[in-house]
């Protein structure tokens, strides 16, 4: 390494500085802004009012955050979220391998066609009404069902699979096994999802942050609060500024509770977004794998 | 069993393709399981999919909610005809249009140079930071996301008037001024995507063989150079493929971040086609669900052509496609 560095040019030198130099930049225009939001949500609320923060939390509190906390919407929100997130990410995978695994199977008799028939459907859409006409003709409007299964799967997702699997399980392994009696389902449960745990993180975590962040189809199909997931209640909240005002108590000037308003803003996009930011570290380069394997074409 | 006993065998010789369909069958009879499988995914496909295309004839009818569907009477293009004739139409258009190609001429070529840049680094740990950093964003959902942008611009509190007030400039109201709203769109989410765009041309580029970068360091090349002359070409079929598809979706803008960032001060520069179909129909007091859907068939038409035909000009033109 030292050597190569010896030998850089003049120009190479200055070369790998400015591109230092622009990476940096890029890395503080995204950053900077997170720290704010951060810090802003453990300020006083003058201190966020009046502009006074600036990187690090002013005359810190967490009275931003007790006020979250306070707020029903947002507990009844989190726990409905949360319900979507893992049951509608347990119907996409066990779908998603129900379509990939066959899909993958080259002796499969018409798989191209049922192939493109998943595929035309990235091209081509009924559109908001004719969709919602289904959804209310099936009776799912205002229901549970509505937010797991008009997402059921992705066939983008399913691409993915698919190509996985093409190409790491062979149909010898399938003919070996089948010799010893093993059938499909079989094969799937005890050689396929062993054999595939990192595509299936992948199909977990694309799925998961999908349920957690979308806000569409709640916005569409749900009418009671007492469905509504986050991503509803933060509209409410953080777009529509409706504040509940029970959740604040302070019996003080309109202009101080404005102030709690603000605050309380900063706080609610850390607290909506904290599980997700939480446990990329660890998925990061399942995120980036899932990509990877979502370029090549299938 | 081998052909040979079939008694029959003389039939075949002489048809093949009964022979081809007597394989085919057989082959599917082997693998029976794989359709029983995939059935409850195709029926997913078909109900959630293919159902709403079957509600798309309600574009050529008007829609009576007693006689459903099927009974509504046809009406021809009278829908389309409307929306053609409606002074709504140019705007919405234009305005779809002006913010996808915005987004396509300041958003598609950061990612391109962002990681070439973090591909030529040498800080392999500054690199991962950056890396790291700038994915991020991509994870914030729409609705945080716009609640960050209309806090951050907020008039009164936002950062970015505190600091312009620090410089003696008066507030301004971002998110009120329509000549405002396209860059903010297009800025913000390239903060929040740029990042995450890096990762498929880094794939690419760790593809290209080490072999032709020390080749061309023998031969004198500059890594300026070398950004030009083996790297660039290197992604260049990804960067392709890419662009296609972006082309493809120029009247394809997604509804739900611009519907979050509407108001009435700035709609005539932010209402686009997903969210004119949504103003004319759910969020209607009198809804007209044929003339939504009229106007969605005619935006989701456009896109599969456009997309087919980009595709079809890459064909001709180089050897990258998307199928």
């Amino acid at each position: 390494m030292k050597e190569t560095k010896l030998r850089l040019s003049r120009a190479d030198k200055i070369f790998y500085y400015c591109n230092d130099l622009l990476l940096l930049l890029a890395l503080l225009i995204v950053l900077y802004p997170l720290i704010y939001i951060f810090s802003a949500s453990f300020s006083g609320r003058e201190a966020v009012v009046t502009g006074k923060v600036f990187l690090w939390p002013v005359d810190f509190s967490l009275e931003g955050y007790e006020a979250v906390f306070r707020d029903p919407r947002i507990v009844i929100g989190y726990m409905n979220t949360l319900f979507y997130t893992v049951a509608g990410t347990l119907i996409n995978i066990t779908l998603t391998i129900m379509a990939a695994y066959p899909l993958s199977r080259k002796t499969m008799v018409g798989r191209n066609i049922i192939m493109y028939l998943f595929a035309f459907t990235m091209l081509f859409n009924g559109g908001l009404i004719p969709n919602y006409l289904l959804i209310k003709n099936l009776h799912m409007i205002d229901t549970r069902w509505a937010m797991l299964l008009p997402a059921g799967l992705s066939v983008f997702n399913v691409i993915i699979a698919r190509t996985f699997y093409q190409t790491t399980i062979s149909q010898e392994l399938y003919e070996a096994a089948a010799i010893d009696g093993c059938s499909h389902v079989k094969f799937i449960w005890h050689i396929v999802m062993p054999l595939s745990k990192a595509i299936t993180a992948v199909l977990v975590l694309f799925y998961g942050v999908y349920h957690w962040n979308s806000y569409f189809n709640a916005f569409i199909y749900l009418k009671s609060d007492s469905l509504y997931p986050l991503q509803i209640v933060l509209r409410d909240i953080l777009v529509q500024n409706n504040i509940d005002p029970s959740t604040i108590t302070d019996p003080e000037s309109m202009m101080r509770k404005q102030g709690l308003a603000d605050l309380v803003k900063y706080s609610i996009v850390v607290v909506a977004s904290l599980p997700v930011w939480l446990v990329y570290p660890f998925v990061q380069k399942h995120f980036v794998k899932g990509v990877m394997i979502g370029s090549i074409k299938g | 069993m081998s052909l040979d006993a079939d008694p029959v065998k003389l039939n075949y010789a002489a048809h093949p393709a009964a022979i081809r369909r007597k394989k085919l069958w057989r082959q599917m009879k082997i693998d029976y399981q794989l359709y029983f499988i995939i059935l409850l995914p195709f029926a997913w496909l078909l109900l959630f999919q293919y159902g709403p295309m079957y509600g798309l004839q309600l574009a050529f009818k008007d829609f009576h909610v007693f006689q459903g569907i099927w009974g509504s009477p046809w009406v021809g293009f009278k829908h389309f005809a409307k929306f053609f004739e409606s002074y709504q139409f140019l705007s919405v258009v234009k305005n779809t249009i002006l913010i996808s190609l915005y987004e396509l001429v300041a958003g598609f070529p950061i990612p391109i140079i962002l990681a070439l840049a973090l591909n030529a680094t040498l800080r392999t740990k500054f690199k991962q930071a950056v890396q790291f950093i700038t994915y991020m964003p991509y994870f914030i959902s729409t609705v945080v996301m716009v609640g960050i942008i209309l806090q951050f611009l907020n008039p009164r509190i936002g950062i970015v008037n505190l600091a312009l007030g620090h410089l003696g400039v008066d507030p301004i109201n971002f998110m009120g001024d329509p000549s405002m709203f396209k860059s903010i769109y297009v800025w913000s989410g390239i903060w929040q995507h740029a990042g995450w765009g890096t990762i498929i041309y880094l794939a690419a580029l760790s593809g290209i063989s080490q072999e032709i970068h020390e080749a061309a360091t023998i031969d004198g090349a500059s890594r300026m150079q070398r950004i030009w002359n083996v790297d660039l070409p290197g992604i260049a079929p990804t960067i392709t493929t890419l662009l296609i598809l972006n082309m493809g979706h120029i009247m394809g803008i997604g509804f739900e971040k611009i519907y979050l960032m509407q108001n009435p001060l700035n709609i005539a520069s932010s209402e686009v086609i997903s969210t004119y179909v949504y103003s004319v129909s759910l969020a209607s007091s009198a809804p007209n669900y044929s003339y939504a859907t009229a106007i969605g068939f005619f935006n989701s038409f456009i896109n599969l052509f456009l997309i087919m035909t980009v595709n079809q000009i890459a064909k001709k033109v180089g050897e990258t496609s998307l199928w």
